[in-house]
């Protein structure tokens, strides 16, 4: 993004030359130049899909492999140290490489089109931190395939993690990891928030947005706040471990709890993030198969933000039973009990939008209808763990297990699988099929509340969290036993999805630019969209553009066909930050491979901080430092050589 | 379920444990109630409302009622059960804190990778003593137990009797326990603590205050002495190999790392609560503690069957 000099841009009618020339200017080359250089949000957004989805099924089938282990008492499928390896690697592969990247995927893709822009504010930043993200997947993987996995849990306590404890490069690798991929995260959460303050369409204010918005919004801001923690803390401890510093031993002044606060610190408000868009999914989608508009908008957006600003005080409930003081617990506790508010309100808003509505039940209404009952699942039973005394007895038990997968199977999965359904036609062009969707649904909703919803009786009963086998005489085997057939059939609901996806590819019906007739921008251009988005910028005068007229909105004539051209170069409208006035022209990047030599270079980078080798770490910084050359490189025919303007 | 589950937290034994029962179980039918009925507004409203086509073109959007007394109403009546949630959380921890009278007893227990290790505590060194992974308490007492850890985290959990609290190397965590009546009461490491996590169980045994004082008495002892020749043979065994681990008082076994071994045969479990003990277990525990517990600490002896008969004579003998 760049402000480009400065000119009276013309305003035009949508027509056949116009979108030709828009045409060549935004389309990226065919073949693999086009795929390396491409700086396109939706081929990026739907390369962070895809990847995301793999990671899904990657951890899905790590998961599987336990659940045969714990199938029954005492079973030798796999021997502690593979458990525990497989555990950590689920934990890490579904938190951090498939429920937030998959989410930044859908936004990356949905976001320029229902804020009516041709592309994200820094289109090269986004292909970085696309490449990051997959760089530092393979990273974590090539430990666990080389026999080196994490093997501490995803939340890797110290001193387990310390070299006396771990000497092998296992936990090298889930720090270096961790660090790259928090580039990546942060990289993307700049993007995001620079982008939903400045490139809306002109008239789309910030009470006009929808919610899917916020909450990535929301969802990033915190990113930026916590993953400066996170990273901190991985620095630490591979410092620890190598350099034999003493952050993480209580012998030389340091202390285990650091690492705690420090993880939790991230890691609780990292929940929210990895809900708060989903939800808006939800917030967005229920409404159109309700035939209005979503109840109490403004409210739902405030419990949006709300929450995250309550998720920064609840970090402790993850520490209740570490000995701190009971005062400073309570506080703790008392946020972790009042962070339910905004999120019963946002249940209420979606349970009126029903009531008060004409529900057409397609596959991903069910979808996201049925992800409020789940919700409130995974919900109250964190209202439970958020009682100090209540959670002493709860936490690290089967119950924890049950809770957290009800909250990001019910509170993730569940929407984003509707979210493929609402969208895949925008995508595509051809709608999913809707009765392999029943199947799909179906199977999945029913293999989910078999696996997970015993499993809060398998941690009542006691069953402790991460371990490799039981006792047959502890009354958890037939609990298990259920909970394994039902991983097992969500396993065949997943098959069915991808089943349906590659039918629909080849033979769904066609879709159409608006197959839901829903109301928001993305639905006004054609499915899938021209590379540029908009051939003419629109101006929005209400939250519904495509429904306004016939809500009868007062005021509302919103301006589709008609607005800026911006055809000169990749251009698109910079508006300010609240009201979104028509501020400057942004100045959009051409294709370029340097994100991805700059991906690749700090790769290098990482890989040689994992061996300690010099020579590595130079070739890594050498071509960093190019790439960042040939970004920042002025070009003269944009006008980057003259003084800015004043 | 012929028997109720060992480490099931749904019943109590215990005063640490009965101040929390009440409030899992609020919390527990508040959390069911608001599931069902959100459930049941949920599928009503989908019932009552949908509309019965498929395409959604044929269904104009509406604008609908504003549907904001649903959420006042909802949001009203959710804050209630939070609030008293709340208050009794506040009330729960403090009652939970400390006990209501002075300590009868103090215990160190130190975690190990992957085993418990219990020293009773007292004024005078004669008077301490050292087991390891079964604890006996008296019947009604306040029982408080200082925390440590010995190289990583776990965390120290008798559900019957109180919940969970970490204990982590470099600070000293405090708890405490009393049992109400006379039983065993089944414990369990549960923050994760590497390969044998899942094996590093333990055993309350609250027992009557005259049993208790007899078995306190016993233990203070050093260990019995070894008659038999297979005894002898069995101790000398015991000195020469599992004494650079474990101790044996009163023989040249002296050292901490791993059980104190001084009254073993008087225990119910062995291997942090991984067999019953007896004549068998011991000999296949000993002979083999990596198939029993994989990567655990102590490895495989390779005795002779007539050597491990020693060994096992002479360890049934420390009652």
């Amino acid at each position: 993004m760049r402000v480009a000099d400065a000119r009276t841009p013309l305003v035009g009618h949508v027509s056949g030359a116009h979108a030709v020339r828009l045409a060549t200017l935004w389309e990226s080359p065919p073949g693999l130049k086009g795929f390396i250089t491409t700086v396109d949000h939706k081929k990026i957004g739907l390369r962070y899909i895809i990847t995301a989805f793999i990671f899904l099924l990657i951890g899905g089938l790590e998961a599987l492999l336990m659940r045969l282990q714990l199938a029954g008492p005492e079973l030798r499928v796999l021997n502690p140290e593979q458990y525990d390896q497989l555990f950590t690697m689920h934990g890490v592969t579904l938190i951090f490489l498939y429920a937030s990247p998959i989410l930044s995927g859908f936004s990356n893709y949905l976001w320029p089109l229902v804020l009516g822009s041709r592309d994200m504010a820094f289109p090269r930043l986004n292909a970085l931190s696309y490449w990051i993200y997959l760089a530092s997947g393979l990273f974590l993987y090539a430990g666990f395939l080389t026999g080196h996995g994490p093997n501490d849990g995803w939340f890797n306590y110290t001193p387990y993690a310390l070299r006396d404890y771990n000497p092998g490069p296992n936990e090298d690798y889930y720090s270096l990891g961790m660090i790259l991929l928090g580039i990546s995260t942060t990289v993307g959460a700049a993007n995001f928030i620079v982008t939903a303050f400045r490139t809306r369409a002109p008239g789309m204010s910030l009470n006009r947005v929808p919610i899917l918005v916020w909450g990535t919004l929301t969802a990033n801001v915190a990113n930026l706040i916590v993953v400066p923690s996170v990273s901190l803390a991985f620095f630490l401890l591979w410092c620890d471990r190598q350099f034999g510093t003493h952050f993480y031993d209580p012998a030389f002044g340091g202390h285990h709890l650091l690492w705690q606060h420090l993880f939790w610190i991230f890691g609780h408000p990292w929940v929210y993030a990895i809900v708060l868009p989903a939800m808006g999914m939800v917030s967005d989608g229920l409404p159109v198969f309700c035939r209005r508009p979503l109840v109490a908008y403004a409210l739902v957006a405030a419990a949006t933000v709300a929450t995250m600003v309550l998720g920064f005080g609840v970090w402790v409930h993850h520490m209740f039973a570490t000995g701190l003081p009971g005062l400073g617990m309570s506080f703790f506790s008392g946020a972790s009990i009042l962070i339910t508010v905004p999120s019963a309100l946002t249940v209420f808003a979606w349970l009126a939008t029903i009531w008060y509505g004409r529900p057409v039940i397609t596959t991903a209404f069910l979808f996201f209808a049925s992800m409020i009952l789940l919700f409130v699942i995974g919900g109250v039973s964190g209202f439970m763990t958020a009682s100090v005394p209540v959670d002493w007895q709860l936490t690290d038990t089967y119950f924890v297990v049950a809770h957290l997968h009800y909250v990001l199977i019910g509170i993730n999965v569940f929407p984003v699988i509707g979210a493929v359904y609402f969208w895949f036609p925008k995508f595509t062009g051809r709608l999913l099929d809707e009765r392999l969707g029943r199947w799909n649904f179906w199977t999945l909703f029913i293999g989910f509340n078999l696996g997970f919803l015993p499993m809060h009786l398998t941690g009542l009963f006691g069953m402790p969290r991460r371990v490799y086998t039981y006792a047959p005489d502890m009354g958890w085997t037939t609990l298990n036993l259920i909970t394994t057939v039902g991983a097992f059939l969500f396993a065949l609901g997943v098959l069915l999805l991808i089943a349906n996806v590659v039918l629909s590819l080849r033979r769904g019906a066609r879709a159409g630019a608006n197959p839901w007739d829903a109301p928001t921008l993305e639905w006004s251009v054609s499915s899938p969209p021209p590379p540029y988005n908009f051939a003419v910028i629109p101006t929005v005068t209400s939250r519904h553009p495509l429904w306004e007229e016939r809500l009868g909105e007062p005021g509302a004539h919103s301006s589709l066909k008609e607005g800026l051209l911006l055809e000169q170069r990749r251009e698109t409208l910079g508006t300010t930050p609240v009201d979104a006035r028509p501020d400057m022209i942004l100045e959009m990047p051409e294709d370029t491979s340097a994100p991805l030599v700059l991906a690749v270079g700090l790769t290098l980078v990482f890989v040689a901080m994992l061996r300690l080798s010099g020579w590595l770490f130079a070739i890594g910084a050498l071509l960093c430092a190019v790439a960042l050359l040939v970004w920042l490189w002025p070009r003269a025919e944009m006008g980057e050589r003259e003084p800015a303007h004043g | 379920m012929s028997t109720p589950p060992p480490l099931g937290y749904l019943s109590a034994s215990g005063a640490r444990a009965d101040i929390i029962l009440p409030l899992t179980w609020y919390t527990l039918i508040v959390s069911v109630v608001v599931c069902v009925v959100i459930g049941a507004l949920l599928w009503q409203g989908v019932r009552r409302a949908a509309a019965r086509v498929t395409d959604l073109t044929t269904v104009p959007p509406q604008r609908g009622a504003s549907g904001l007394s649903w959420i006042r109403v909802g949001v009203g009546i959710s804050l209630v059960p939070l609030l008293v949630a709340l208050v009794w959380t506040v009330v729960a921890l403090g009652a939970a804190s400390t006990p209501a009278g002075r300590p009868a007893l103090v215990l160190d227990i130190t975690g190990h990778q992957w085993w418990w290790e219990v020293t009773y505590a007292a004024d005078e060194a004669a008077n301490t003593f050292t087991t390891a992974n079964e604890i006996h308490i008296p019947v009604g007492a306040p029982v408080l137990v200082r925390l440590h850890a010995a190289d990583v985290i776990h965390s120290f959990w008798v559900p019957k009797l109180t919940g969970k609290t970490d204990t982590i190397p470099g600070q000293t965590n405090l708890g405490w326990i009393q049992a109400r009546r006379a039983g065993h009461y089944r414990g369990q490491c549960t923050e994760y603590c590497g390969w044998q996590h899942a094996h590093m169980g333990l055993e309350i045994i609250a027992d009557p205050p005259a049993e208790f004082a007899r078995w306190r008495a016993r233990q203070l002892q050093p260990a019995p002495q070894a008659v038999s020749d297979a005894e002898r043979h069995g101790r000398a065994l015991l000195e020469f190999r599992c004494g650079s681990c474990h101790a044996v008082r009163g023989t040249t076994a002296g050292a901490r790392s791993a059980p104190d071994l001084s009254h073993l045969a008087g225990r119910h479990l062995i291997g942090a609560a991984v067999l019953t003990n007896g004549a068998g277990a011991l000999g296949g525990w000993i002979e083999n503690p990596q198939g029993l517990k994989p990567g655990c600490l102590m490895p495989n002896q390779g005795l002779s069957v007539a050597e491990l008969n020693d060994v096992v004579a002479y360890l049934e003998k420390l009652q």
